[in-house]
């Protein structure tokens, strides 16, 4: 076994970590978050020229042949320094459609505009009534000729606003909640029909309400094979499932640094906080739920590109489970310990707190995911 | 042994229901419902329908203004103003400084001071917190000199909630830099529109706008406003934080929650049907239920034994408990409801004050889920964060 990165893999993300530690401090962040767009377009533009939009694609179609681990490396780096552009959605979760369901023309016409930085997509997935469930899809894909037409709501599409392409769900037979007879569209987020509503989230992130009327989508726009989408839909959120817990471990890291550094610092009584035993044990929760959250996310990101698509999924419980657990313990006592500086938007705590919660409700809680796992059968199968 | 109600308490609670259902305006009970801030004006609004009712300070003895109520009635008055929910009683001015005032001001004090806490014309807030002293309260630097008829008085406040409404603060301010810590501290009360008094909004993580600091630059304090002796602002400062035992639990906050959580999760879907039907989350609910349940006979156990012997107006170990278990539960109660919202937990809806006049965005409930959620870490911390009340327990019960 080797958990070591390897020469590239460490530059990488000393790299990243270098330019967001120079160009991403805590008061930029507060500055982006106050401005319409909600992100850094400069920035952007650093990540593309350092490759990192090209980083999952193949080679052979113009990307840099980065796996899982690659992703990894970005993500934890975006959780440390709680960045705010749109490379999930953009790279993760858009590239990852196009890898992995995408036909050769489809690639060859999207890949080097996601690569060079200039084309950024949005998923748009989730439904009034969908919950967590990817498979409960009411928006409608009508067939029209060789074409489709895309009629229904999608709600709180991460980076929706500002997405050129979306990426959508929708029904092409069957009831709301059967696993067939989902397709999976790539709609021009200007097309006629298309309405967006652009809000800021809870965590400073971008999302939009998303109206499709009647929306013409030209038969080359289908991902895959149109009436049976769901495996392609749940391998690409597998794939988003381990970067969000790479991004909540670089969180929770960073949190958990920023707290420490305060115990020993922060007097009261004549002594540092950090002298008190109860808030000593606290910190070493806070770290073994960091730990224990690093090393699930090890093995979802082993595991995203498993061809047991079983396997997968359960690892993918698991990670997503333990992240929001940890996640909690690691956010929750993080304020407790900060005391009333713990509270305010000024200070960064709040801030990685925030977002720890809302990565818990991205791609499904906690709970949903135990929920899930337990149904699969849990991690350790008897027999 | 009996644990139901008396025939007359469950009259009076009926009164007290019905009373609300006649006299809360639907909008200031949605606020409340959602989650929301109330503002000035409804507050001091309400503070007038109750203080008209003669209702206006539940706990207070009836020769200054209050209802003269035992404990239990004072119990089933605000647990029914939380379940309602209606505004509750402002607690700096009700809870605080009113009892201080009462108990250890002289009588020109208690004519100046007393009926305006109970109309609202004057708004208080709490000047203790420092930004070097919160736990460690009695290390507090702001300092009052004697000078003439006069204390001039200058450091800072922090964390201080709803300085923006003030008129008056009351502040804990070093009287004797000489003496120990607990030995030289006065208990002032200061108008805000005194020149040198500076208000600056703290934004709390979930964009609220209830905190504040306050800068004292030398303010002139008549001496006719320091309450009881120079140098014993510490005792009235223990009389006033150990004095809050009926409420500090907010049973009636966290069923009312646990109801809308219900409601809610009635009308979310999960799996095709409402949440509600999905056995794992009504599991959940229940287990807050079981620990709810199981307060509220605590603090009914406090609440009873402070009716058979009176009130002592001394500190009690019990305090402690109710504060860590209430808002551990309420804490609990406002992850939950962030849960039932899923995903439209995530939207920020932004500030309705602040000339919000879109349609809300998701389905038009539960908006502010995710920023109570954030907002309730404070029960935690404030008043005597968990692990200070927890020292307490072991030091008073426990003997350790
Ligand atoms: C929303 C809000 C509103 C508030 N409103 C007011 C107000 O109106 N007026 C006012 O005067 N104050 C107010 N406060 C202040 C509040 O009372 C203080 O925040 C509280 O006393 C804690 O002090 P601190 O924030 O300085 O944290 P600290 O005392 O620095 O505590 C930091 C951490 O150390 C822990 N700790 C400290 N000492 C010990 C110990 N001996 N053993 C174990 N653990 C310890 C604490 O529990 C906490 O986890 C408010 C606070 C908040 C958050």
């Amino acid at each position: 076994m080797d958990f070591d990165l390897s020469e590239e893999q460490s530059i990488l993300k000393d790299s990243l970590g270098r330019l967001l530690a120079q160009e991403y401090g805590f008061d930029v962040r507060k500055k982006l978050l106050g401005s319409p767009e909600g992100w850094s377009a400069a920035m952007w533009s650093r990540y593309a020229e350092m490759g990192l939009m090209a980083l999952p694609f193949a080679e052979a179609d113009g990307g840099i042949g980065g796996g899982p681990v690659e992703t990894m490396i970005v993500m934890e780096e975006i959780g440390r320094a709680l960045t705010l552009e749109p490379y999930l959605t953009t790279v993760v979760i858009g590239g990852g459609f196009l890898r992995l369901g995408g036909s050769a023309a489809q690639k060859a016409e999207f890949i080097p505009d996601i690569a060079d930085g200039s084309m950024k997509l949005a998923f748009a997935q989730v439904e009034k009534n969908s919950r967590y469930d990817l498979h409960h899809v009411e928006t409608t894909a009508e067939k029209s000729g060789g074409d489709y037409v895309l009629t229904g709501a999608k709600g709180v599409v991460l980076h929706g606003d500002s997405a050129d392409t979306l990426v959508v769900t929708a029904r092409s037979a069957g009831g709301t909640r059967d696993r067939n007879g989902i397709g999976v569209f790539l709609v021009d987020a200007t097309a006629p029909g298309v309405t967006r509503r652009g809000y800021a989230t809870q965590d400073g992130h971008r999302a939009a309400e998303i109206a499709f009327d009647r929306v013409k989508v030209p038969a080359d726009r289908v991902l895959g094979d149109p009436e049976d989408g769901l495996p392609l839909v749940e391998a690409v959120v597998d794939h988003a499932i381990a970067a969000l817990a790479a991004e909540a471990v670089g969180a929770m890291e960073r949190l958990h640094a920023l707290t420490v550094e305060y115990m020993k610092t922060r007097k009261q009584f004549g002594v540092a906080i950090g002298q008190f035993q109860v808030l000593q044990h606290k910190a070493v929760d806070m770290y073994v739920a960091l730990e224990q959250a690093r090393s699930i996310t090890l093995y979802a990101t082993m595991m995203a590109d498993s061809l047991d698509a079983n396997e997968r999924r359960r690892a993918m419980h698991a990670a997503k489970a333990e992240i929001g657990r940890g996640g909690r313990v690691v956010g929750e006592n993080a304020i407790q310990l900060h005391g009333g500086v713990g509270m305010t938007a000024e200070y960064a705590a709040g801030h990685y707190f925030k977002r720890l919660a809302m990565i818990d409700l991205t791609f499904g809680d906690g709970d949903h995911h135990l929920a899930r796992l337990a149904e699969a059968g849990g991690l350790f199968p008897a027999g | 042994m009996d644990l139901r109600f008396t025939p007359e308490e469950t009259a009076f609670r009926d009164e007290v229901r019905a009373f609300l259902r006649n006299h809360v305006s639907d909008a200031v009970r949605e606020r409340l419902v959602e989650g929301e801030m109330v503002s000035r004006e409804d507050y001091v609004t309400w503070a007038r329908v109750l203080n008209d009712k003669g209702w206006g300070a539940p706990h207070w003895p009836a020769e200054h203004g209050g209802t003269g109520w035992g404990p239990m009635k004072q119990y089933i008055f605000l647990e029914e103003l939380q379940k309602h929910p209606a505004p509750q009683p402002l607690a700096f001015g009700v809870n605080m400084v009113g009892p201080v005032i009462y108990t250890f001001g002289n009588d020109a004090q208690k004519k100046r001071f007393l009926p305006a806490i109970l109309t609202l014309d004057d708004w208080w807030c709490q000047g203790f917190s420092e930004p070097g002293a919160g736990s460690d309260l009695a290390s507090l630097k702001t300092k009052a000199v004697r000078d003439g008829d006069h204390y001039i008085v200058n450091g800072q406040k922090t964390w201080t909630t709803l300085a923006q409404y003030a008129d008056w603060i009351f502040c804990l301010v070093r009287t004797n830099p000489d003496a120990k810590k607990q030995e030289g501290i006065s208990f002032l009360l200061i108008d805000m529109e005194t020149p040198g008094i500076e208000v600056r909004p703290i934004v709390t993580m979930d964009g609220g706008r209830e905190i504040n600091e306050v800068f004292l630059t030398d303010v002139r304090v008549p001496v006719e406003n320091l309450v009881g002796e120079e140098n014993r602002g510490w005792d009235y400062a223990k009389f006033l934080l150990g004095n809050e035992r009926t409420n500090i639990a907010r049973i009636g906050v966290s069923k009312q929650r646990l109801a809308r959580i219900r409601e809610l999760a009635a009308k979310e879907m999960s799996a095709g049907r409402p949440l509600i039907e999905d056995q794992r989350f009504r599991e959940k609910i229940a287990s807050v239920e079981i620990e709810l349940k199981a307060l509220e006979l605590t603090q009914l156990r406090v609440v009873a034994a402070d009716a058979k012997r009176g009130t002592t107006g001394k500190p009690d170990p019990a305090s402690s408990y109710l504060k860590i278990k209430g808002s551990e539960i309420q804490q609990a109660t406002t992850h939950l409801l962030m849960e039932v919202m899923g995903p439209y937990a995530m939207p920020d809806q932004g500030e309705p004050e602040e000339g919000w006049n879109e349609p809300p965005i998701g389905p038009g409930y539960g908006g502010q889920a995710a920023k109570s959620y954030f907002n309730n870490r404070k029960v935690s911390i404030y008043g005597g964060s968990n692990e200070i009340q927890k020292n307490i327990i072991a030091k008073a019960v426990l003997g350790l």
